[in-house]
Protein backbone atom coordinates (compact mmCIF):
# COMPACT_ATOMS: atom_id res chain seq x y z
CA UNK A 1 0.00 0.00 0.00
CA UNK A 2 1.83 3.50 -0.74
CA UNK A 3 2.01 5.69 1.90
CA UNK A 4 -0.60 8.33 0.11
CA UNK A 5 -2.99 5.31 0.10
CA UNK A 6 -2.55 4.58 3.63
CA UNK A 7 -2.81 8.31 4.70
CA UNK A 8 -6.39 8.25 2.64
CA UNK A 9 -7.24 5.80 4.20
CA UNK A 10 -6.93 6.79 7.62
CA UNK A 11 -8.12 10.37 7.11
CA UNK A 12 -11.41 9.27 5.69
CA UNK A 13 -11.83 7.33 8.56
CA UNK A 14 -10.66 9.80 10.81
CA UNK A 15 -13.09 12.65 9.28
CA UNK A 16 -16.33 10.48 9.62
CA UNK A 17 -14.94 9.70 12.76
CA UNK A 18 -14.81 13.29 14.29
CA UNK A 19 -17.58 15.12 12.40
CA UNK A 20 -20.26 12.54 13.11
CA UNK A 21 -19.17 12.78 16.78
CA UNK A 22 -19.74 16.36 16.50
CA UNK A 23 -23.24 15.89 15.32
CA UNK A 24 -23.93 13.25 17.24
CA UNK A 25 -22.83 15.81 20.50
CA UNK A 26 -25.61 18.42 19.40
CA UNK A 27 -28.01 16.62 21.44
CA UNK A 28 -26.33 16.72 24.56
CA UNK A 29 -28.61 18.39 26.99
CA UNK A 30 -31.56 18.22 24.15
CA UNK A 31 -31.90 14.77 22.95
CA UNK A 32 -35.85 13.19 23.61
CA UNK A 33 -34.65 11.77 27.33
CA UNK A 34 -31.91 11.45 29.72
CA UNK A 35 -30.55 8.33 28.89
CA UNK A 36 -30.19 9.20 25.18
CA UNK A 37 -28.73 12.57 26.45
CA UNK A 38 -26.11 10.00 27.94
CA UNK A 39 -25.73 7.18 25.30
CA UNK A 40 -24.90 10.02 22.28
CA UNK A 41 -22.57 11.85 24.28
CA UNK A 42 -21.06 8.91 24.90
CA UNK A 43 -21.08 7.89 21.34
CA UNK A 44 -19.77 11.30 20.90
CA UNK A 45 -16.54 10.65 22.87
CA UNK A 46 -16.01 7.63 21.66
CA UNK A 47 -15.42 8.48 17.99
CA UNK A 48 -13.56 11.24 18.83
CA UNK A 49 -11.74 9.67 20.55
CA UNK A 50 -11.20 6.93 17.45
CA UNK A 51 -10.28 10.09 15.40
CA UNK A 52 -7.63 11.20 17.38
CA UNK A 53 -5.72 8.13 17.49
CA UNK A 54 -6.34 7.83 13.61
CA UNK A 55 -4.71 11.10 13.49
CA UNK A 56 -1.90 10.68 15.71
CA UNK A 57 -1.35 7.58 12.98
CA UNK A 58 -1.41 10.24 10.21
CA UNK A 59 0.56 13.06 12.01
CA UNK A 60 3.41 10.36 11.97
CA UNK A 61 3.17 9.15 8.43
CA UNK A 62 3.05 13.02 7.60
CA UNK A 63 5.94 13.54 10.01
CA UNK A 64 4.61 16.24 11.07
CA UNK A 65 2.03 17.95 13.67
CA UNK A 66 0.30 16.11 16.04
CA UNK A 67 -3.79 15.07 16.11
CA UNK A 68 -5.11 18.78 16.98
CA UNK A 69 -3.53 19.97 14.08
CA UNK A 70 -5.01 17.44 11.44
CA UNK A 71 -8.42 18.37 13.38
CA UNK A 72 -8.40 21.65 13.55
CA UNK A 73 -5.69 23.37 11.29
CA UNK A 74 -6.72 22.26 7.81
CA UNK A 75 -9.13 24.49 5.69
CA UNK A 76 -13.15 23.03 5.38
CA UNK A 77 -12.33 21.69 1.79
CA UNK A 78 -9.16 19.53 2.94
CA UNK A 79 -11.72 17.67 4.76
CA UNK A 80 -12.28 14.16 3.45
CA UNK A 81 -15.65 13.26 5.59
CA UNK A 82 -18.88 11.66 3.90
CA UNK A 83 -21.95 13.44 3.41
CA UNK A 84 -23.79 10.95 5.64
CA UNK A 85 -21.87 12.31 8.51
CA UNK A 86 -22.05 16.23 7.63
CA UNK A 87 -25.83 16.25 7.92
CA UNK A 88 -27.17 18.42 10.95
CA UNK A 89 -29.97 16.59 11.87
CA UNK A 90 -31.04 17.91 14.82
CA UNK A 91 -33.92 18.13 16.17
CA UNK A 92 -35.60 14.98 13.79
CA UNK A 93 -34.47 12.22 15.95
CA UNK A 94 -35.99 9.65 13.28
CA UNK A 95 -33.42 10.53 10.79
CA UNK A 96 -30.78 10.73 13.74
CA UNK A 97 -31.71 7.20 14.36
CA UNK A 98 -31.63 6.30 10.87
CA UNK A 99 -27.84 7.89 10.15
CA UNK A 100 -27.09 5.91 13.09
CA UNK A 101 -28.02 2.78 12.34
CA UNK A 102 -26.73 3.27 8.76
CA UNK A 103 -22.93 4.27 9.86
CA UNK A 104 -22.70 1.81 12.21
CA UNK A 105 -23.45 -0.77 9.83
CA UNK A 106 -21.19 0.53 6.92
CA UNK A 107 -18.38 1.28 9.48
CA UNK A 108 -18.79 -2.56 10.60
CA UNK A 109 -18.09 -3.32 7.00
CA UNK A 110 -15.03 -1.14 7.05
CA UNK A 111 -13.55 -2.31 10.36
CA UNK A 112 -14.01 -6.02 9.18
CA UNK A 113 -12.21 -5.46 6.29
CA UNK A 114 -9.05 -3.31 8.22
CA UNK A 115 -8.79 -5.92 11.03
CA UNK A 116 -7.84 -7.89 8.21
CA UNK A 117 -5.22 -5.82 6.76
CA UNK A 118 -1.45 -6.39 6.41
CA UNK A 119 -0.40 -3.37 8.17
CA UNK A 120 -0.19 -4.35 11.54
CA UNK A 121 -0.51 -1.38 12.81
CA UNK A 122 -3.97 -0.62 11.10
CA UNK A 123 -4.79 -3.81 11.90
CA UNK A 124 -4.27 -3.47 15.26
CA UNK A 125 -6.39 0.06 15.76
CA UNK A 126 -8.92 -1.34 14.04
CA UNK A 127 -9.35 -4.45 16.47
CA UNK A 128 -9.35 -1.71 19.19
CA UNK A 129 -11.76 0.57 17.98
CA UNK A 130 -13.88 -2.51 17.14
CA UNK A 131 -14.09 -3.10 20.74
CA UNK A 132 -16.10 0.06 21.51
CA UNK A 133 -17.78 0.03 18.10
CA UNK A 134 -20.25 -2.81 19.42
CA UNK A 135 -21.76 -1.01 21.85
CA UNK A 136 -22.84 1.57 19.10
CA UNK A 137 -24.46 -1.03 17.06
CA UNK A 138 -26.29 -2.13 19.63
CA UNK A 139 -27.68 1.35 20.94
CA UNK A 140 -28.40 0.96 17.39
CA UNK A 141 -30.44 -2.03 17.03
CA UNK A 142 -32.06 -1.55 19.94
CA UNK A 143 -34.00 1.82 18.37
CA UNK A 144 -34.04 0.11 15.49
CA UNK A 145 -36.56 -2.78 16.84
CA UNK A 146 -38.44 0.36 18.22
CA UNK A 147 -38.79 2.17 14.59
CA UNK A 148 -38.10 -0.16 12.15
CA UNK A 149 -42.20 0.11 11.46
CA UNK A 150 -42.81 3.75 11.90
CA UNK A 151 -43.53 5.34 8.68
CA UNK A 152 -41.27 8.48 9.29
CA UNK A 153 -38.22 6.10 10.12
CA UNK A 154 -38.57 3.89 6.78
CA UNK A 155 -38.91 7.81 4.99
CA UNK A 156 -35.69 8.93 6.91
CA UNK A 157 -33.95 5.66 5.72
CA UNK A 158 -34.83 6.05 1.93
CA UNK A 159 -34.05 9.58 2.25
CA UNK A 160 -30.29 9.04 4.04
CA UNK A 161 -29.35 5.88 1.84
CA UNK A 162 -27.31 7.05 -0.92
CA UNK A 163 -25.45 9.21 1.56
CA UNK A 164 -24.92 5.85 3.32
CA UNK A 165 -23.07 4.20 0.39
CA UNK A 166 -20.43 6.83 0.00
CA UNK A 167 -19.29 5.91 3.72
CA UNK A 168 -17.84 3.49 1.95
CA UNK A 169 -15.65 2.16 -1.01
CA UNK A 170 -17.09 0.87 -3.97
CA UNK A 171 -15.81 -2.41 -3.32
CA UNK A 172 -18.03 -2.92 -0.33
CA UNK A 173 -21.21 -0.96 -1.20
CA UNK A 174 -22.72 -4.71 -1.88
CA UNK A 175 -22.05 -5.69 1.67
CA UNK A 176 -23.92 -2.72 3.06
CA UNK A 177 -26.83 -2.90 0.35
CA UNK A 178 -27.50 -7.00 1.43
CA UNK A 179 -27.38 -5.71 5.38
CA UNK A 180 -29.14 -3.14 4.69
CA UNK A 181 -31.59 -5.22 2.16
CA UNK A 182 -32.12 -2.00 0.06
CA UNK A 183 -30.92 -1.99 -3.62
CA UNK A 184 -27.52 -0.33 -4.78
CA UNK A 185 -28.50 2.94 -6.51
CA UNK A 186 -26.05 5.99 -7.13
CA UNK A 187 -23.80 6.90 -4.11
CA UNK A 188 -23.28 10.31 -2.52
CA UNK A 189 -19.25 10.40 -2.46
CA UNK A 190 -16.89 12.12 -0.77
CA UNK A 191 -16.72 15.43 -2.52
CA UNK A 192 -15.72 18.80 -1.17
CA UNK A 193 -17.93 19.68 1.29
CA UNK A 194 -20.51 21.99 1.38
CA UNK A 195 -22.09 25.17 3.25
CA UNK A 196 -23.80 23.14 6.03
CA UNK A 197 -19.94 21.70 6.99
CA UNK A 198 -18.39 25.48 6.44
CA UNK A 199 -20.99 26.41 9.40
CA UNK A 200 -19.57 23.36 11.40
CA UNK A 201 -16.03 23.86 10.51
CA UNK A 202 -16.55 27.38 11.94
CA UNK A 203 -18.05 26.44 15.26
CA UNK A 204 -15.50 23.01 15.60
CA UNK A 205 -11.80 25.31 15.11
CA UNK A 206 -12.99 28.54 16.42
CA UNK A 207 -11.16 28.13 19.89
CA UNK A 208 -8.18 26.78 18.03
CA UNK A 209 -8.39 29.80 15.82
CA UNK A 210 -8.74 32.23 18.47
CA UNK A 211 -6.16 30.96 20.76
CA UNK A 212 -2.12 32.17 20.19
CA UNK A 213 -0.33 29.60 18.96
CA UNK A 214 1.28 27.19 21.47
CA UNK A 215 -1.00 28.29 24.06
CA UNK A 216 -1.32 25.33 27.14
CA UNK A 217 -4.44 24.29 28.03
CA UNK B 1 16.76 1.24 40.03
CA UNK B 2 15.09 -2.32 39.17
CA UNK B 3 11.90 -3.36 37.34
CA UNK B 4 10.19 -4.39 40.49
CA UNK B 5 10.55 -0.62 41.78
CA UNK B 6 9.39 0.86 39.05
CA UNK B 7 6.16 -1.66 39.25
CA UNK B 8 5.55 -0.99 42.70
CA UNK B 9 5.61 3.21 41.89
CA UNK B 10 2.95 2.45 39.22
CA UNK B 11 0.92 0.42 41.23
CA UNK B 12 0.31 3.17 44.30
CA UNK B 13 -1.29 5.57 40.96
CA UNK B 14 -4.71 5.85 41.39
CA UNK B 15 -6.78 5.54 38.50
CA UNK B 16 -8.08 9.22 37.72
CA UNK B 17 -11.92 8.06 36.83
CA UNK B 18 -12.13 4.99 39.48
CA UNK B 19 -9.47 6.05 41.86
CA UNK B 20 -10.50 2.46 44.43
CA UNK B 21 -8.17 0.68 41.69
CA UNK B 22 -4.23 1.24 41.03
CA UNK B 23 -3.03 1.45 37.05
CA UNK B 24 -1.54 -1.45 37.82
CA UNK B 25 -4.94 -3.17 39.09
CA UNK B 26 -6.69 -2.26 35.70
CA UNK B 27 -3.91 -4.11 33.46
CA UNK B 28 -2.87 -0.74 31.32
CA UNK B 29 0.84 -1.03 32.04
CA UNK B 30 1.99 -3.96 29.99
CA UNK B 31 5.57 -4.07 30.11
CA UNK B 32 8.13 -1.87 31.71
CA UNK B 33 11.93 -1.85 30.85
CA UNK B 34 14.71 -0.60 33.01
CA UNK B 35 18.27 0.14 31.05
CA UNK B 36 20.48 2.36 33.86
CA UNK B 37 18.38 5.11 34.70
CA UNK B 38 16.24 5.08 31.16
CA UNK B 39 12.81 3.67 31.96
CA UNK B 40 10.19 2.63 29.00
CA UNK B 41 6.78 2.00 30.10
CA UNK B 42 4.41 0.09 27.14
CA UNK B 43 1.04 1.66 27.84
CA UNK B 44 -2.30 0.84 26.25
CA UNK B 45 -5.07 2.81 26.65
CA UNK B 46 -8.55 1.51 27.70
CA UNK B 47 -11.28 3.37 26.27
CA UNK B 48 -9.86 5.55 23.61
CA UNK B 49 -11.65 8.55 24.15
CA UNK B 50 -11.26 8.56 27.68
CA UNK B 51 -9.61 12.05 29.51
CA UNK B 52 -8.05 10.19 32.00
CA UNK B 53 -5.88 8.65 29.64
CA UNK B 54 -3.52 12.18 29.78
CA UNK B 55 -3.36 11.84 33.38
CA UNK B 56 -2.43 8.34 33.91
CA UNK B 57 0.43 9.64 31.36
CA UNK B 58 1.28 12.22 33.21
CA UNK B 59 1.72 10.78 36.61
CA UNK B 60 3.58 7.59 35.37
CA UNK B 61 6.24 9.95 34.15
CA UNK B 62 5.78 11.76 37.54
CA UNK B 63 6.32 8.37 39.41
CA UNK B 64 9.02 7.63 37.35
CA UNK B 65 11.08 10.85 37.96
CA UNK B 66 10.91 10.56 41.47
CA UNK B 67 12.65 7.57 41.51
CA UNK B 68 15.24 9.07 39.69
CA UNK B 69 14.48 7.80 36.64
CA UNK B 70 13.98 9.08 33.20
CA UNK B 71 10.90 8.11 31.85
CA UNK B 72 9.34 7.09 28.16
CA UNK B 73 5.94 6.12 27.25
CA UNK B 74 4.78 4.27 24.38
CA UNK B 75 0.81 4.77 23.93
CA UNK B 76 0.13 1.23 21.88
CA UNK B 77 -2.55 2.05 19.86
CA UNK B 78 -3.43 -1.55 19.17
CA UNK B 79 -6.21 -3.74 20.92
CA UNK B 80 -3.45 -5.57 23.76
CA UNK B 81 -5.76 -4.08 26.21
CA UNK B 82 -9.54 -5.23 27.65
CA UNK B 83 -11.48 -5.74 30.26
CA UNK B 84 -10.07 -9.19 31.08
CA UNK B 85 -6.88 -7.69 31.76
CA UNK B 86 -8.30 -5.60 34.66
CA UNK B 87 -6.56 -7.85 37.75
CA UNK B 88 -8.87 -10.03 40.62
CA UNK B 89 -7.80 -7.62 43.22
CA UNK B 90 -8.69 -4.95 40.85
CA UNK B 91 -12.44 -6.26 40.05
CA UNK B 92 -12.57 -6.97 43.75
CA UNK B 93 -11.81 -3.07 44.79
CA UNK B 94 -14.26 -2.24 42.36
CA UNK B 95 -17.10 -3.85 43.58
CA UNK B 96 -16.42 -3.10 46.83
CA UNK B 97 -16.60 0.29 45.86
CA UNK B 98 -20.37 0.03 44.04
CA UNK B 99 -18.96 -0.84 40.56
CA UNK B 100 -20.03 -3.96 39.00
CA UNK B 101 -16.83 -5.48 37.70
CA UNK B 102 -17.12 -6.55 33.92
CA UNK B 103 -18.03 -9.79 33.05
CA UNK B 104 -15.51 -12.10 31.18
CA UNK B 105 -14.94 -11.47 27.54
CA UNK B 106 -16.65 -14.23 25.46
CA UNK B 107 -15.56 -15.95 22.23
CA UNK B 108 -18.02 -13.88 20.12
CA UNK B 109 -18.79 -9.87 20.63
CA UNK B 110 -21.84 -9.20 23.33
CA UNK B 111 -25.11 -9.17 22.06
CA UNK B 112 -28.19 -7.37 22.87
CA UNK B 113 -30.00 -9.94 24.46
CA UNK B 114 -26.93 -11.37 26.04
CA UNK B 115 -26.74 -7.50 27.78
CA UNK B 116 -30.68 -7.35 28.65
CA UNK B 117 -31.08 -11.00 29.68
CA UNK B 118 -27.20 -12.27 31.22
CA UNK B 119 -26.94 -12.74 35.01
CA UNK B 120 -25.18 -9.44 36.34
CA UNK B 121 -25.16 -9.27 39.98
CA UNK B 122 -25.81 -5.96 42.04
CA UNK B 123 -22.27 -4.66 44.03
CA UNK B 124 -24.57 -3.66 46.83
CA UNK B 125 -26.76 -6.36 47.76
CA UNK B 126 -25.51 -9.16 45.52
CA UNK B 127 -28.82 -10.43 44.14
CA UNK B 128 -29.22 -11.32 40.54
CA UNK B 129 -32.12 -9.33 40.05
CA UNK B 130 -30.70 -6.76 37.81
CA UNK B 131 -31.59 -5.29 34.49
CA UNK B 132 -30.45 -2.94 32.14
CA UNK B 133 -31.11 0.38 31.82
CA UNK B 134 -28.91 2.57 29.58
CA UNK B 135 -25.95 0.67 27.73
CA UNK B 136 -23.97 4.16 27.96
CA UNK B 137 -23.49 5.62 31.42
CA UNK B 138 -21.35 8.65 33.28
CA UNK B 139 -18.16 7.43 31.44
CA UNK B 140 -17.54 5.66 28.02
CA UNK B 141 -16.50 2.55 30.29
CA UNK B 142 -20.03 1.94 32.11
CA UNK B 143 -23.41 0.97 31.63
CA UNK B 144 -26.24 1.36 34.22
CA UNK B 145 -28.27 -1.05 35.84
CA UNK B 146 -30.58 -1.43 38.31
CA UNK B 147 -31.23 -3.71 41.03
CA UNK B 148 -35.31 -4.74 41.75
CA UNK B 149 -34.28 -6.38 45.13
CA UNK B 150 -32.54 -3.31 46.84
CA UNK B 151 -34.12 -0.55 44.38
CA UNK B 152 -30.41 0.76 43.87
CA UNK B 153 -28.67 2.02 40.17
CA UNK B 154 -25.48 0.62 40.09
CA UNK B 155 -22.85 1.43 37.00
CA UNK B 156 -21.50 -1.67 35.57
CA UNK B 157 -18.09 -1.87 33.65
CA UNK B 158 -18.91 -2.49 29.97
CA UNK B 159 -17.05 -5.90 28.47
CA UNK B 160 -14.56 -4.42 25.61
Amino acid sequence: MSERARLELLLDLADDELILGWRNSEWTGIAPFLEEDVAFSSIAQNEIGHARALYELAARELGSGDADTIAFDRRPEEYRSAPLVQLRLVPDWAKTIARHVLYETADAIRIERLKAHEDPELAGIAAKIEREEVYHRLHAEMWLERLRDEPRYADAVEELWPYALGVLDPELRPALAERVGRPEVEALERTAPGEEFAALWDEMTMVRRSAPVGAQW
Amino acid sequence: MTDAAVWDALAEIPDPEIPVISLVDLGVVKAVEVEGDRVRIEFTPTFMGCPALEVMRERMEEAVTALGGEPRIDVLLDDSWSTDKITPEGREKLREAGFAPPAPRGAAPPALLQLQQAVHRCPYCGSTETRLDNIFGPTPCRSVRYCTSCRQPFEQFKTI
